[in-house]
């Protein structure tokens, strides 16, 4: 009988709504991309928004920005993947410098963003929802941007593990936004089709459009570089059809390479997601708790593409990357930005208008307000928008949940919105589990839609974070039972072998108390006391013999102690007259 | 066999045991909170209803009918009854005591059930025969068990709720039944 | 009158026999459900429940001696899980204030301790690290913050500081609407 536990990782086992949805989607399954001439899969739910508002960014060529004041790099953003400082305060130190060693197997390498020197090593405010601060370095820029000697990659392009620790010590993250490290993900190989995530499907964002429009031939070359490190046979690479632009310019740098194809995709918001896409190209689902590596596909950002390529080419650490600086703003349009540069210092680049109130990092779905603008930017921070009560008003209160229904259909991953709405808010997290909350991608299309403006991510976030407490204190408790239940083994074992000392001791003296009587007895046979007896054998002692023993071993150890107190006697007047 | 089908649906849905015959109220009140416990407890009592059944039918034919002791019948059924949900018991707490556990005070109260007794009462009165009993005796048993599994699922759906605070518990729980139960009058013209 | 009364205790013999052969059959042993109720405890082994350890107080649950309600550390949750694993009724937590406490850690000042050793063996789950005469300190991943290991020391050196919040552990908040309603009880 399954109980309602709290338990991480329990398997998505195929959901039912598979087959059903398979049953109505065969007949939509006549999807084809004009572009390509590929097969393209259906898949459920997700939004189409009437303005993308990427007309404001998309057009603008992406530009440098000024040399920050400092720059602070974090070393640990995700208690999983961490970097070990190894980099003393006062050091100077050059661009490109590794100054944060990968800890264990999901840490990433962190660099010296510009020439400079340390100044301080502690807790700075981090761009997360809480604002909490996470251990980073403060570098103080001297201006010169000098940068080290780079050493790319000298080692066969097919050699996977040695491409992984490359990338590892070359600080690859992924650029999409979850930053999850890069050289995790070749290291699971081999794959079927690699795939290149260029859709980009949140409004505001085009960051990975103008990198497509600009750098296509560099995000193909790290395409195919990626390609050869995991041994895929297939490189497909996913773009919205709203950016024809890009499109062709990816097709261009594409076309001498056969086993490279770049497909268009329907624009509905979420196509970009990770699952999403992978279902779109290939009708594969990954359930959570499983890598699409174990179903032989592996997905890049388009930026990491790049960045691979440029590491294993030139020996370039991911030090930068394009961050579109968008909303109310006078010079909105794409940057590169260093990895640490203080969001405060740039977000003046873009010249905010005076009624923008908070800024937001990320999409309008996915994204958040940053709570203390000192935070740097991370490898993973893909859009500032500069947020105004016009462009964003404050959001309806919101009303009682009266099981409509909306939510349902625009789920792109066939939850039950609504469902897992009254379990978070029950707080019965064994039944959220139950339906599938962890396979929840938070894209926001269920809250965009609630008519009751009801914020329904927070509540799964609420959820989640509260099992994944549990589970923290659920295994902190195992081992406090461990402990606790081996610590009562050894006080038990530490009485027995107490026990077994004194045994030992008492069955000693009983041995050495025989062994003196024999010896005394054998001494009084010899002085011929034993004819008095008669037919007593020496050796058989009795209980007045043994009695008579200790009283003799009493008055001996009585004449030592007179003998030695008569000594002392007689010892001190000697002593005292030399 | 279009007779034995309709004595099936007829017992199941119906003439459904709780909600149109209105028996057994006390372990689907008591037991319905979760699904798992639910089906737990409908099985124990298929297996009890099932074996009940068939030897009341036994007993009545064989022993209470060639002696003229039909006065005795409530007696020796509430006694047959009893020895089966004993064996039943010890049965679940060997294999699954987990659910020994959560069905507490019901398992032994499955002799108390009405449902349990009216079950093979209804089928002296219908004057089945053994195959019949046994067949009565299921289908009953599997409708109690539907709707009590019907039932638990809405009353967990319920327990995250906003049920004004008057209405919570047993009284949300009372008017739930009597929908279904309305429900349940919908079959009523499948049967002639 | 006599059939009536051979016709009964035939069957009451019949139906003896068979249930007397079930009783050997399916004889059932231990009681698993005192490992479920140790597996919902949180382990700090801080004896509040009035009982040395939580596997006492879990063998108690069981037997029916002791309450659900009286885990501190457990806090609120607990005891709705516990209810939920029994069957049994809901209650507001025995000792209310001290489940108010916010989690912490035991922290020795090392310029003040002597070495004793007495917080050491007061630890039930061995996490103060020394010797006699040698510096103690508490390795604080393992310390579960059940306190009786402040009282023992004879130079009051052990305080108990709260956790502080970090990325590792801050928690998304509820939403705020919804909070200003009671949580679903059933009556």
């Amino acid at each position: 009988m399954a109980q309602a536990d709290v338990v991480i990782g329990k398997k998505n086992d195929g959901d039912g709504m598979r087959w059903f949805s398979w049953l109505t989607s065969s007949a939509a399954n006549t999807l084809v991309d004009p572009v390509s001439g590929r097969k393209l899969y259906p898949i459920d739910g997700g939004i189409a928004f009437p303005d993308y508002h990427k007309q404001e960014t998309a057009d603008i060529p992406i530009r440098n920005v000024a040399m920050p004041s400092h720059y602070i790099v974090p070393l640990r953003v995700n208690p999983r993947f961490t970097a070990r400082p190894i980099v003393d305060i006062g050091a100077r130190v050059r661009k490109g410098e590794k100054i944060g060693e990968p800890e264990g197997k999901f840490g990433v390498a962190v660099h010296a963003p510009t020439s400079g020197v340390i100044r301080d090593l502690g807790h700075y405010p981090m761009t997360h929802v809480s604002g909490l601060p996470a251990l980073a370095y403060f570098i103080e820029p001297d201006g010169k941007d000098e940068a080290i000697e780079p050493t790319p990659y000298r080692g066969a392009c097919d050699d996977t593990d040695r491409i992984r620790d490359f990338l590892q010590q070359m600080g690859l993250a992924g650029l999409g936004g979850a930053a999850f490290p890069s050289h995790a993900k070749v290291a699971s190989s081999p794959v079927k089709t690699l795939i290149i995530n260029g859709a980009e499907c949140e409004p505001w964002i085009t960051c990975d459009d103008r990198l497509m429009r600009e750098h296509a031939a560099e995000i193909v070359a790290g395409a195919c570089d990626l390609a050869a490190a995991v041994h895929a046979l297939e490189v497909l690479i996913g773009i919205e059809d709203n950016k024809p632009q890009a499109i062709a310019a990816m097709q261009a740098a594409a076309a001498n390479h056969g086993a490279v194809t770049v497909v268009a995709i329907p624009t509905i918001y979420p196509a970009g997601g990770e699952k999403q896409l992978i279902e779109r190209l290939t009708g594969i689902e990954v359930p959570y708790g499983h890598l699409s590596a174990e179903f032989g596909v592996l997905v890049f950002n388009v930026g990491t593409a790049r960045a691979v390529h440029r590491a294993l080419t030139y020996g370039e650490p991911l030090l930068e990357r394009v961050v579109t600086l968008t909303g109310a703003a006078d010079d909105p349009g794409n940057r590169w930005v260093r990895i640490g540069h203080p969001i405060a210092e740039l977000i003046l680049e873009m010249a905010p208008k005076p009624e923008v109130d908070r800024y937001l990092l990320g999409g309008p779905m996915t994204g958040f307000a940053i709570p203390d603008l000192d935070a740097p930017i991370l490898k993973g921070s893909n859009c500032i928008i500069a947020a105004s009560p016009a462009l964003f008003p404050p959001p309806p209160p919101e009303q009682p949940c009266i099981r409509c229904g909306a939510c349902a259909p625009v789920c792109p991953a066939r939850l039950e919105p609504m469902a897992l709405y009254w379990f978070a808010r029950a707080q019965q997290f064994g039944k959220a589990q139950e339906f599938h909350l962890f396979d929840c991608i938070e894209c926001g299309c269920c809250a965009y839609v609630c008519p009751a403006h009801i914020p329904l991510v927070d509540y799964y976030r609420y959820a989640k974070s509260e099992i994944w407490e549990r589970e923290r204190e659920k295994s902190k408790a195992q081992q406090s039972k461990a402990r606790f239940e081996f610590r009562n083994y050894r006080l038990e074992r530490e009485k027995a072998e107490k026990a077994a000392r004194a045994a030992a001791k008492a069955a000693e003296t009983k041995r050495r108390l025989e062994a003196q009587a024999q010896e005394s007895h054998a001494e009084a046979s010899a002085n011929g006391t034993n004819d008095r007896d008669g037919a007593a054998s020496p050796s058989a002692p009795n209980a007045n013999d043994a009695a008579a023993r200790k009283k003799a071993l009493v008055e001996a150890a009585l004449a030592r102690a007179r003998a030695k107190r008569a000594a002392e006697a007689t010892e001190p007047s000697g002593e005292n007259r030399e | 066999m279009a007779h034995y089908l309709l004595l099936v649906i007829g017992a199941a849905l119906v003439n459904n045991v709780v909600l149109v015959r209105i028996l057994g109220l006390c372990p689907f009140m008591g037991v319905s909170k979760k699904v798992d416990t639910s089906v737990g407890m409908g099985l124990a009592t298929l297996f009890v209803l099932t074996l009940a059944s068939g030897c009341s039918y036994l007993i009545e034919t064989y022993l209470l009918e060639p002696f003229e002791l039909q006065y005795l019948r409530t007696l020796s059924f509430i006694v047959v009854i009893a020895a089966i949900v004993q064996f039943t018991e010890a049965v679940i707490q060997k294999t699954s005591p987990l659910l020994h556990q959560v069905l507490g005070i019901y398992l032994p109260l499955i002799t108390t059930n009405c449902a349990v007794l009216g079950v093979p009462l209804l089928a002296v009165a219908g004057q089945y025969d053994f195959i019949e009993s046994l067949l009565f005796g299921a289908a009953s048993a599997a409708g109690f068990t539907l709707v009590m599994v019907l039932f638990a699922g809405i009353r967990e759906r319920l327990e995250g709720a906003d049920v004004p605070t008057p209405f919570r518990g047993t009284a949300i729980a009372l008017i739930t039944a009597g929908i279904m139960s309305l429900a349940f009058m919908g079959f009523a013209g499948l049967d002639r | 009158m006599l059939t009536a009364l051979l016709v009964m205790g035939g069957i009451a013999l019949v139906l003896g026999v068979i249930l007397g052969w079930a009783s050997v059959r399916f004889r059932a042993e231990g009681d698993p459900i005192v490992d479920q109720i140790d597996a919902i405890l949180p382990q700090t082994q801080c004896g509040q429940c009035g009982y040395p350890g939580c596997r006492p107080y879990a063998e108690a649950i069981a037997k029916g001696e002791a309450d659900i309600n009286r885990c501190p550390p457990g806090g609120d949750e607990g005891v709705r899980r516990l209810a939920e694993l029994l069957g049994r009724e809901y209650k507001p937590l025995e000792q209310e204030e001290a489940a108010a406490k916010p989690k912490s850690v035991a922290v020795i000042d090392e310029t003040r301790c002597i070495g004793c050793t007495l917080c050491i063996q007061a630890c039930p789950v061995d996490a103060i690290v020394g010797a006699a005469k040698q510096m103690h300190t508490v390795i604080d991943t393992q310390c579960t913050g059940c306190e009786l290991c402040v009282a023992p020391c004879p130079v009051d050196c052990i305080t108990m500081e709260p956790i502080p919040e970090s990325l590792e552990t801050w928690k998304w908040p509820k939403p705020t609407w919804s909070s200003e309603r009671k949580t679903t009880e059933t009556v």
